[in-house]
């Protein structure tokens, strides 16, 4: 009782604050000095028609670098702490997958995959990019992880997946050091015209990879929390 | 528009607290905060928004050169896209551990988590 | 079309909360994870009225399609321990 009196307390005192400030906020009526720099030099500088892609991917690429380390941490560690003790798949007896199961899961993965690739293919002339692409990408693994838990899915595949595109990205964004302006600079590639898909410099393929690295970090945690036994 | 998304993100971060304060199962504590992490994300987008603008996408209607007054701050929008992909990182670990406690304790209460107190 | 996209937001609010609700005070374990992926699906429709469709797009992927298979996959490995 006690502990449930203290908790509104905290509560009550939280909501005078926030009380305090949605009543005091004003919204600006000019973007600020900021937003005003990427929204005028944007299309000069990156190309990108998608304002929030060249901030995620260029101006701010240093953040994102460090967010899909985070990913990659977190997929480690999840990995990590749900190996130990874990039981063979062929253990398990469930009964056969069903025919029309089967061929559906068979028909609409890769046409989930092949949505997430044309979103972060997109990323810099639509909404959506890498991490929208990436996320699409793991519902497709679900997917057959859904339709087929007996079927162990390569671990090796998505590994190698995620390490060669967390290469290639920490070698793009080298390159950019010797061939433009500096770390993950994306004109490396000309700029192009705004609109077109080859455009942006070197943004598509940044967020290429991106994408295929996000997907293998969601399969891989998807997959190891689909794999722990019932307890 | 954006104040009553203002006001309903708070409402949700308060609600998350609540139920993270009072709930002793730990997979209740972490729904709640998802709810809250939400909440977070919808107070963000607000900030941003801006009556009468735009997404800030350049195309035909918005061409590059009036960008700067037909659209809304790109800058909130870039950042809970990552608080968004991190929150769900969160989660996944927070639910692993949960798990690893559940094997060991055989329950989801975590006032029978006794270890370090004293 | 500016007091329709009012009376949306509105709605839109009070299902939040409605969910957030259920969310944290239900019975059942399975309903609040769902009433939880509700409010991150509704949050998501609330984004694209925001003139945020990036946000919108990863909140519908990540938040309420990922976060609540994660849950289902640790509840359905702990049968039996959600009524405590």
């Amino acid at each position: 009782m006690i502990r449930k009196f203290a908790a509104l307390l905290i509560l009550a005192g939280i909501a005078a604050i926030f009380t305090g400030l949605l009543f005091t906020y004003e919204p600006d009526a000019e973007l600020n000095t900021t937003a005003r720099y990427y929204a005028e030099r944007t299309a000069a500088d990156i190309g990108a028609a998608n304002i929030v892609t060249a901030i995620v991917v260029t101006y701010r690429g240093l953040d994102t670098l460090g967010e899909v380390t985070v990913l990659f941490l977190t997929a480690a560690i999840v990995g990590l702490v749900l190996a130990r003790g874990r039981r063979r798949k062929e253990d398990r007896h469930l009964a056969p997958v069903g025919e029309l199961l089967a061929t559906g899961s068979r028909f609409l993965a890769p046409l989930i995959i092949l949505l997430g690739v044309y979103v972060f293919v997109n990323g810099h002339l639509t909404p959506g990019g890498g991490f929208q692409g990436g996320a699409i990408i793991a519902s497709g693994v679900l997917l057959i992880l859904l339709a087929d838990p007996c079927r162990c899915l390569s671990h090796r595949i998505i590994d190698t997946v995620e390490s060669v595109s967390g290469l290639f990205y920490v070698g793009i964004a080298l390159l950019g050091i010797v061939l433009a302006g500096g770390f993950l600079d994306s004109h490396l590639l000309p700029r192009g015209e705004l609109g077109d898909l080859f455009s942006a410099g070197a943004i598509p393929l940044i967020y290429s990879l991106i994408g295929l690295k996000v997907g293998a970090e969601f399969s891989s945690i998807l997959a190891h929390l689909s794999e722990t036994e019932e307890l | 528009m954006a104040l009553i998304a203002m006001a309903a993100g708070f409402i949700l971060i308060l609600i998350g607290f609540y139920g993270a304060l009072t709930n002793r199962n730990i997979l209740r504590m972490i729904v709640a905060f998802t709810v809250a992490d939400t909440g977070v994300n919808i107070v963000m987008v607000a900030v941003g928004y801006m009556r009468g603008r735009t997404a800030p996408i350049l195309d035909n209607t918005v061409p590059a050169a009036a960008a700067a007054a037909r659209i809304i701050d790109p800058v909130p929008q870039a950042l809970v896209l990552t608080a968004i992909v991190i929150g769900m990182g969160v989660t996944a670990l927070m639910l692993a551990f949960a798990y690893r406690f559940y094997e060991k304790k055989r329950t989801l209460d975590i006032t029978k988590c006794t270890e370090l107190k004293w | 079309m500016s007091g329709l996209l009012l009376a949306l937001t509105i709605l839109l609010a009070a299902a939040m909360i409605g969910a957030a609700l259920v969310a944290i005070l239900g019975k059942s374990m399975p309903i609040a994870i769902l009433a939880a992926g509700l409010v991150s699906l509704l949050a998501s429709v609330l984004f694209l009225l925001l003139a945020s469709p990036d946000v919108a797009m990863t909140e519908a992927a990540i938040g309420s399609g990922l976060t609540t298979f994660l849950f289902f996959f640790i509840l359905g490995r702990m049968r039996g321990g959600e009524h405590d």
